[in-house]
């Protein structure tokens, strides 16, 4: 019997396999009445505590001002759009025309320079998350394999994962920039500068999650197990997949998510600092703006921030039950 | 090579290296093991069973001396010499087929085609009775049925040697019964060479051909060895009132609370007449490992009121 905690909340209904209304009134107490008990107090508390808090900025927003910006974002973002879609209507009618005098007219097609929105800013904060996150797991889970594999492997790595383990990203970050500056040279650059700092950083500092829990995941394999492969004589690459793996998948996810975490922090500190784009450059910039509306804007920013956090984790959370062999564990 | 010498273990000896300096675990182990033969090993906790079965198995090594199958050398695991382990080492991630799969896939690569090797899995199966439930997992079935996949498993690599490790030390008097006799019938078929690990006497006596006692570690060896000629097929509830059975079940009580055993002082003399039917109150007063188990007593008992 899995226990989730957010995709069940909406389901006030009772499954079968509830069937006395106690135990429905049970559910519907822990699942929708104190969760939301627990939000409205906080609410609240923000609501009288924002008003009393007068920054340079005006005063600290609260729950409605948030909601009003929020709104606002969504109003600027289509606005955004609208004003992108006549630039392209007006682009082709201006090829169009120019073709119709004379067919062999060189055209012109430009894109939209607009300035990015919220909706952009998430969007690539999420693509670079997710760089940075796939290029750390293609290193950590082999390399970890190997550690938990090999005594020898993990004496030689693991002082390695220790000195760099605490490492900030902050630190990392102009060593990065100044590398990918050196090395990728390219006339046409397939991405661009800022988004390789970002995902780097985010690479390095959620490498680490991953490679020790996968170590300790495949060095726990159960040793009856482990003989069973050695009598029938496995494989080296038909163990780790047939026996290692299914073994340590709970531990590999485990660190997974916990480098998922990592790195989605990692990135707004990187993007802000480095003003790559993204979720940490718009805080940045609403900030450097300094409007009455920045505040705002900002908790705006942050909520959202918490919010993808959240989906990120349940997103692997699915995927790992999805994955796993034991359908009856208990995934949190 | 003669097959009265199919097996042979010599000279053998193991020491574990430790903080305080090595210790000894065996020392001059010396046994030759025909082909077809059935071989118990019994003996107090700790005192090396085990780790004669894992170097027999090559998953440890020998300090000293040498283990030689079909006049070869053994120094590493292989399918040859099949493990069934107490605690049924099933990968709980995949089905029973799927289970004996691993192996026979590995085992008879270039050797057998896929329907051939399907055919094989299910024959094992259906050879320990549980061809109904292949697509089962672990976790679905009982501790016995897991242990008859375990057996199938080992019995799919066609072993030159089977090795089991207290086979059935995790299960309950009656499934226990079950799987004695399924056994027993198996290596009547199939004619195996089988090294088993026990704590259980009566067990011993009604598998084996031979029952090979150790003597109390450190520096454990074969202390004695005793030959159990009872005709087979054997039928436990006949054997129960046997003469035979009865002297060499005495026998072996007799070497593990006597001489070999610590807590030998505390325990009631066992009667040197050799006739005479072990009672439950020498049973009770043994050392815990030592699973004679009562409940099996009353089970044979209660058969032969009903006969």
């Amino acid at each position: 019997m899995s226990v989730t905690t957010a995709d069940s909340s909406g389901a006030g209904t009772a499954t079968p396999a509830a069937p006395s209304s106690s135990k429905i009134g049970d559910f519907i107490a822990a699942k929708l009445f104190f969760p939301t008990f627990g939000i409205l107090l906080f609410l609240a508390f923000w609501q009288i505590v924002a008003a009393n808090i007068v920054t340079s900025l005006g005063a600290f927003p609260g729950p409605t001002e948030v909601w009003t910006q929020s709104k606002n974002l969504v109003v600027e973002h289509q606005e955004q759009r609208a004003k992108a879609d006549a630039f392209y209507e007006r682009q082709e009618k201006r090829n169009a025309a120019r073709l119709e005098k004379d067919p062999n007219a060189p055209v012109k097609i430009r894109s939209y320079t607009g300035k990015p929105t919220f909706f952009d800013q998430i969007f690539t904060s999420l693509y670079t998350v997710a760089f940075g996150f796939v290029i750390a797991t293609a290193i950590a889970v082999p390399l970890g394999i190997l550690c938990g594999l090999s005594e020898s492997a993990y004496q030689a790595i693991n002082p390695i994962i220790q000195v760099f383990k605490p490492v900030s990203p902050l630190a990392w970050l102009p060593l990065v920039t100044m590398v990918v500056s050196a090395l990728y040279v390219s006339d046409s650059p397939m991405f661009e500068k800022s988004f390789l700092n970002s995902g780097f950083t985010v690479a390095l500092c959620c490498l680490w999650p991953t490679l020790i829990n996968t170590t300790v995941g495949v060095a726990g394999v159960d040793r009856d197990l482990v003989n069973v492969s050695r009598v029938i004589k496995l494989g080296s690459i038909t163990h780790v997949r047939k026996v290692v793996l299914p073994s340590s998948v709970p531990l590999i996810f485990t660190g997974l998510r916990l480098s998922l975490a990592t790195g989605w922090m990692v990135l707004i500190a990187a993007e802000m600092l480095a003003q790559n784009p993204g979720l940490g450059k718009f805080i940045w910039d609403e900030f450097q703006n300094g409007s009455s509306n920045s505040l705002g804007r900002i908790m705006a920013a942050v909520i959202t921030i918490g919010l993808l956090g959240f989906a990120l984790d349940q997103l692997m959370l699915r995927l790992q039950r999805w994955l796993s062999w034991d359908k009856q564990a208990v995934v949190r | 090579m003669s097959s009265t010498r199919y097996l042979e273990i010599s000279q053998m000896g193991k020491t574990f290296p430790t903080d305080t300096g090595g210790f000894e675990a065996l020392r001059d182990v010396q046994l030759t093991i025909q082909q077809g033969e059935f071989i118990s090993l019994i003996g107090h906790s700790g005192c090396g069973k085990s780790t004669v079965l894992n170097i027999v198995a090559g998953l440890d090594q020998a300090s000293v001396g040498s283990v030689i199958l079909e006049g070869k050398h053994i120094n590493e695991p292989g399918p040859d010499r099949a493990v069934v382990f107490q605690h049924h080492a099933l990968m709980p991630w995949l089905t029973v087929y799927e289970n004996v799969e691993l192996a026979v896939a590995q085992v008879f690569r270039g050797r057998k085609s896929s329907s051939e090797m399907r055919e094989w899995i299910l024959h094992n199966l259906n050879l320990v009775g549980m061809d109904h439930a292949a697509d089962k997992a672990p976790h679905e079935i009982s501790g016995g049925m897991k242990q008859r996949v375990g057996i199938a498993r080992c019995l799919a690599m066609e072993p030159k040697v089977v090795l089991m490790d207290e086979p059935f030390g995790a299960l309950d008097a009656l499934t226990r019964a079950k799987l004695q006799d399924s056994v027993m019938a198996i290596q009547a078929e199939l004619k195996n060479t089988i090294i088993m690990i026990t704590h259980d006497v009566d067990e011993a006596v009604l598998l084996s051909d031979r029952i090979v006692m150790m003597t109390t570690g450190p520096a454990a060896t074969i202390g004695d060895i005793v030959e159990v000629n009872l005709p087979r097929p054997r039928d436990r509830l006949a054997l129960a009132e046997d003469q035979l059975y009865n002297h060499c079940r005495h026998q072996v009580l007799e070497f593990l609370y006597s001489s070999h055993d610590d807590t030998a002082d505390e325990a009631e003399p066992v009667a040197h007449d050799s006739d005479c039917v072990e009672l439950p109150t020498t049973i009770e007063n043994a050392p815990s490992d030592l699973e004679v188990s009562a409940e099996e007593t009353a089970l044979k008992n209660s058969s032969n009121q009903a006969a």
